[in-house]
C-alpha cells in the first residue's frame, strides 16, 4: 500500500451511505461523466460544424481554418499545468474546474455574437483556455471521491459518458443543419443551453470535495502542495513512459488519410472514421477500465499501445478494403480506452493527493506535446519515404519503445490491485 | 440544499434550457421553411434541360424556391431570368460539354462528393471528397477535372489544416493528389510536410496547369506539369489562380493584409512582362476567379447582410474600371461559350 491510498475518508464520504462502496462508482463521478457528456455535447457539435460555417458563412477558406485549427489545438496544453497547480494549491478542484467550464460556456455565448474571423478566434481561445482548466482538477475530483482499487473504473465510466457526448454532439449538429439548411445560429444556440446544464450540474450536484482538507480531518497528516511532490520516482516513470510511446503516437487523422487513399470505403466515410473509433472507446471504456483495476493499470496501459501498434500495422499492410478499415478503428478504440482515462488513473496514484491534479496535469501535456511532436515528425516522414514505409517505420519504432516503456515502468503500479 | 431539491433544480433547468433552445430551433425552422418553399427572390424559370448556347452557369444563391441549385443565364443578357436545374451543387464548374458539381450530402451523417455530368445530364463519374468543397475546374477541351476540397475528418489529434486537390481526366484516368507531385520552389525541391496545393486552373494543351502551393505560411503561384508530374514556383504570395482565354494572364486573389484574418484582393499577372496589377476591389474576394473574356475578371462575394447569399460581380483588368455587380444572388460563376 502506498501513503497516498491510506485515506478512504473521501471516497467513503462521496459515496452514498449504506451501500457496499468498493464495487460501486460514486454518483460524484457520474455527474461529473454527465457535466462532461453535456460539455461535450455542446463542443462537438459546434467542432463539427465550425468548418462548415467559417467557409461557408463567413465566406473565408484555406489559410484562416488551418489558422483557426491550430489556436483549437494549442492553447489547451499550456494552460493545463497551471488549473492542476492551482486546483492544488488552493485544495478547491470543484471552483477551478467549474472556473474552466463557466470560461467555455461564456464563450459559447460570445459565439451567437461573433459576426467576424478575429471574433470567432477570441471566441474559440476562450473555449479552449475553459478546457485547459478544467481537465486536471476535474481528474483529481474522480480520484477523490473514487476508492483506489476502482480508480479505473471510476475513470472508464467517466469517459464512457465523455465520450456518448462527443458521438452525439456533431450528430446533432447535422441533424439541426439537416433541417435547417442555414441553422447555425440554432447548433450555437443549442451549444449554449448545454454548456450551461453542464456548468448547472457540476455547480450544484458536485460537493466541493477538498482532498487535502478532508483527509487532514480523516487523521492523516496535513501535506501543502510543494513541486518536490513530482519528484516521486512513480510519476517520473510514468512520465518517462508516457513520452517514450507519446513520441510514437501519431494523430488518428493519420491513419484515417491512409485508409481513405486506398479502400473506397474509408474514402466515401472519411469524416465519419472517427465515429466508428468513438463507438468502440465507448463500449470498451468501463470494461477495460475494470480490467486495469484488477489486472495492474501500468499493463493495461502498455498493452493499450500493442492495439496502437496493430492499428498502424493494419494501416501499413498492402491488402486495402473493409475488414482492414475496420479492424483499424477497433484497434483505435481499444487504444484510447485503455490508455486516456488509465493515465489520469496512473498520474494520481502516484503522488501524493496535495499535487495530484499537477500530477495529472504534467502526464497529460507530455502526451499531448510528444504526440504533436509524433505527428510533425511523422508528416515529414511521410513526404520523405511515403505513407506505407512510414507507417511501417513508425510501427517498428513502437514495437521497439512498448518493451522499453514496460521496463521503465516494472514494478512501478502493480501494487495497485491489491486490497 | 438537499438532494431531491438538488434533482429537481438540475431537471427545471436543463428543461428550461432545452425548451428555450428547442423552441428556437423551431422558429429558426419554419422561417427557414417559409424562405425555401416561398418565391424565389428573382425571376427564374425550373428547367429539366442543361442550357444550351453561350451562357454563365452558376449556384443559384436567391433565397426561396431554387435556393442553391445549378442555374444558368444567357452571356448576353445577365441579369435577365435565370434557369433553374435541379442539382444542388456547392461550386460548379461548367464547358459547353460537361459539368462538373462539388456538393456536400447533408443528413445526420454528412458527407461531400463530386459529380461529373455531360451535356445531356448523364453521371460521367463520381469522386468522394476528404471535406468541404473549395474549388474545381474543367479543361477548356473537356479532357480534365480538378477538384479542391478541404479535409476535414474530425480526429482526436488532428492532422493540421490541410487540403486535397486531384486532377482526372474525364474519362476515368487519376493523376491523384497533386500534393504527390514534386513541388520546386526556386529550384529546390521542397518536401515540408505542411505543403498544401489547391485552386487549379488549366492550360489549353492538356498538359500544363497553374495552382496555389502553401508550406510555412507562405504561398506560391506553381506551373504544374502532368506528364512530368512536377510543380514549379513562379510567384509568391498568389492563390486560387486562373488563367485567361488567351493565356496571357493570371488572375488570382493575393493576401494583402498580414493579420491573423486574411484580407484578398484580385491580382491580375501579366505572364509575358511578369507585372502584377492589383484591381480596386474594395472588398475581401475568397473566390477562384472566373475570366468573362480576356480582359474582365468575374467573382463571387458573399452578402454582408445574409447568410449563405452572394452576388458575382465584373471588373476589367487594366486596373482602372470599378467593380460592377455583374448577376446578383449568385455565386460560382463559369462563362460557357458554344
Amino acid at each position: 500500500m502506498y501513503i497516498s491510498f491510506s485515506d478512504h475518508g473521501t471516497a467513503k464520504s462521496a459515496a452514498p451511505p449504506g451501500r457496499p462502496v468498493a464495487t460501486r462508482v460514486s454518483s460524484v463521478v457520474i455527474a461529473l461523466g454527465i457535466v462532461s457528456l453535456v460539455t461535450d455535447i455542446s463542443t462537438e457539435s459546434v467542432s463539427a460544424i465550425l468548418p462548415l460555417y467559417i467557409t461557408g458563412v463567413l465566406g473565408l477558406s484555406t489559410i484562416a481554418y488551418g489558422f483557426l485549427d491550430g489556436t483549437y489545438q494549442g492553447i489547451s496544453a499550456i494552460v493545463r499545468i497551471a488549473g492542476g497547480w492551482a486546483s492544488d494549491r488552493g485544495d478547491q478542484p470543484k471552483w477551478i474546474a467549474f472556473f474552466g467550464y463557466g470560461l467555455s460556456a461564456l464563450a459559447r455565448t460570445g459565439l451567437l455574437f461573433a459576426t467576424g474571423f478575429t471574433a470567432l478566434v477570441a471566441v474559440i481561445s476562450v473555449d479552449r483556455l475553459g478546457k485547459g482548466v478544467r481537465t486536471a482538477p476535474r481528474d483529481a475530483l474522480i480520484t477523490a471521491s473514487s476508492l483506489p482499487e476502482n480508480l479505473g473504473r471510476s475513470f472508464g465510466v467517466h469517459r464512457m459518458l465523455d465520450t456518448v457526448g462527443a458521438a452525439v454532439g456533431p450528430l446533432l449538429a447535422f441533424a439541426i443543419l439537416f433541417a435547417i439548411p442555414d441553422g447555425y445560429d440554432t447548433v450555437f444556440v443549442v451549444s449554449l443551453a448545454f454548456a450551461i446544464i453542464g456548468v448547472f450540474v457540476l455547480g450544484v450536484v458536485v460537493p466541493n470535495t477538498r482532498p487535502r482538507a478532508d483527509s487532514t480531518a480523516a487523521g492523516t497528516p496535513r501535506v501543502a502542495f510543494r513541486w518536490a511532490q513530482l519528484r516521486d520516482p512513480r510519476l517520473r516513470r510514468l512520465l518517462l513512459t508516457a513520452g517514450l510511446l507519446g513520441i510514437v503516437t501519431i494523430g488518428d487523422g493519420f491513419i484515417y488519410l491512409v485508409l481513405q487513399s486506398r479502400d473506397a470505403f474509408a474514402a466515401a466515410w472519411f469524416p465519419l472514421l472517427y465515429v466508428g473509433t468513438n463507438v468502440v472507446f465507448l463500449l470498451l471504456a468501463i470494461p477495460l477500465g475494470r480490467i486495469a483495476d484488477r489486472f495492474g493499470r501500468g499493463r493495461v496501459f502498455l498493452l493499450g499501445h500493442l492495439a496502437l501498434l496493430a492499428a498502424y500495422v493494419c494501416a501499413a499492410v498492402p491488402v486495402a478494403g473493409l475488414p482492414t478499415t475496420v479492424l483499424c478503428l477497433v484497434a483505435l478504440g481499444v487504444f484510447y480506452a485503455s490508455t486516456d482515462g488509465i493515465l489520469a488513473a496512473l498520474a494520481s496514484q502516484s503522488t501524493p493527493e496535495a499535487s495530484r491534479a499537477t500530477a495529472i496535469a504534467s502526464a497529460q501535456t507530455v502526451v499531448a506535446l510528444t504526440r504533436l511532436l509524433a505527428s510533425t515528425g511523422f508528416g515529414l516522414l511521410w513526404f520523405a519515404v511515403g505513407r506505407a514505409n512510414a507507417m511501417l517505420i513508425i510501427a517498428a519504432a513502437l514495437a521497439v519503445l512498448i518493451p522499453l516503456a514496460a521496463l521503465v515502468l516494472r514494478g512501478a503500479f502493480t501494487k495497485a490491485r491489491t486490497t | 440544499m438537499s438532494v431531491s431539491g438538488r434533482s429537481i433544480a438540475v431537471v427545471l433547468a436543463s428543461a428550461l434550457l432545452l425548451g428555450g433552445a428547442g423552441g428556437y430551433g423551431i422558429l429558426a425552422w419554419s422561417a427557414a421553411q417559409e424562405r425555401r418553399s416561398g418565391p424565389s427572390a428573382v425571376q427564374a424559370v425550373s428547367t429539366d434541360t442543361i442550357a444550351t448556347g453561350d451562357r454563365i452557369v452558376f449556384r443559384n444563391t436567391a433565397a426561396g424556391d431554387g435556393y442553391g441549385l445549378v442555374a444558368s443565364v444567357p452571356l448576353a443578357d445577365p441579369s435577365g431570368e435565370r434557369s433553374v436545374t435541379a442539382e444542388a451543387c456547392d461550386r460548379v464548374y461548367a464547358t459547353a460539354a460537361l459539368q462538373m458539381c462539388l456538393h456536400i450530402d447533408r443528413g445526420i451523417v454528412t458527407t461531400f462528393a463530386a459529380t461529373l455530368r455531360g451535356a445531356d445530364a448523364i453521371e460521367l463519374g463520381s469522386w468522394p471528397l476528404p471535406g468541404i468543397p473549395s474549388r474545381t475546374r474543367v479543361s477548356a477541351d473537356s479532357a480534365l477535372v480538378a477538384m479542391t476540397s478541404f479535409v476535414t475528418g474530425h480526429a482526436y489529434g488532428t492532422v493540421a489544416f490541410s487540403t486535397q486537390t486531384t486532377i482526372s481526366t474525364t474519362d476515368g484516368t487519376d493523376y491523384g493528389n497533386l500534393e504527390e507531385f514534386a513541388l520546386l520552389i526556386g529550384g529546390e525541391r521542397v518536401t515540408a510536410a505542411d505543403r498544401n496545393i489547391w485552386g487549379v486552373t488549366f492550360g489549353t494543351d492538356d498538359n500544363t496547369f497553374f495552382a496555389t502551393a502553401a508550406s510555412a505560411g507562405r504561398t506560391w503561384l506553381v506551373r504544374g506539369d502532368l506528364a512530368a508530374r512536377s510543380l514549379t514556383a513562379i510567384r509568391e504570395s498568389a492563390e486560387c489562380p486562373s488563367l485567361s482565354p488567351d493565356g496571357r494572364h493570371v488572375a488570382y486573389k493575393k493576401a494583402v493584409a498580414g493579420t491573423a484574418a486574411p484580407f484578398w484582393s484580385i491580382a491580375v499577372l501579366d505572364l509575358g512582362t511578369g507585372v502584377e496589377t492589383i484591381l480596386p476591389e474594395p472588398g475581401n474576394v475568397d473566390d477562384q476567379v472566373e475570366w468573362l473574356d480576356d480582359s474582365t475578371l468575374l467573382y463571387g462575394l458573399p452578402r454582408q447582410e445574409t447568410v449563405g447569399d452572394s452576388d458575382v460581380w465584373s471588373i476589367p483588368i487594366d486596373g482602372d474600371g470599378e467593380p460592377r455587380l455583374f448577376i446578383p444572388h449568385a455565386w460560382s460563376p463559369s462563362v460557357v461559350r458554344t
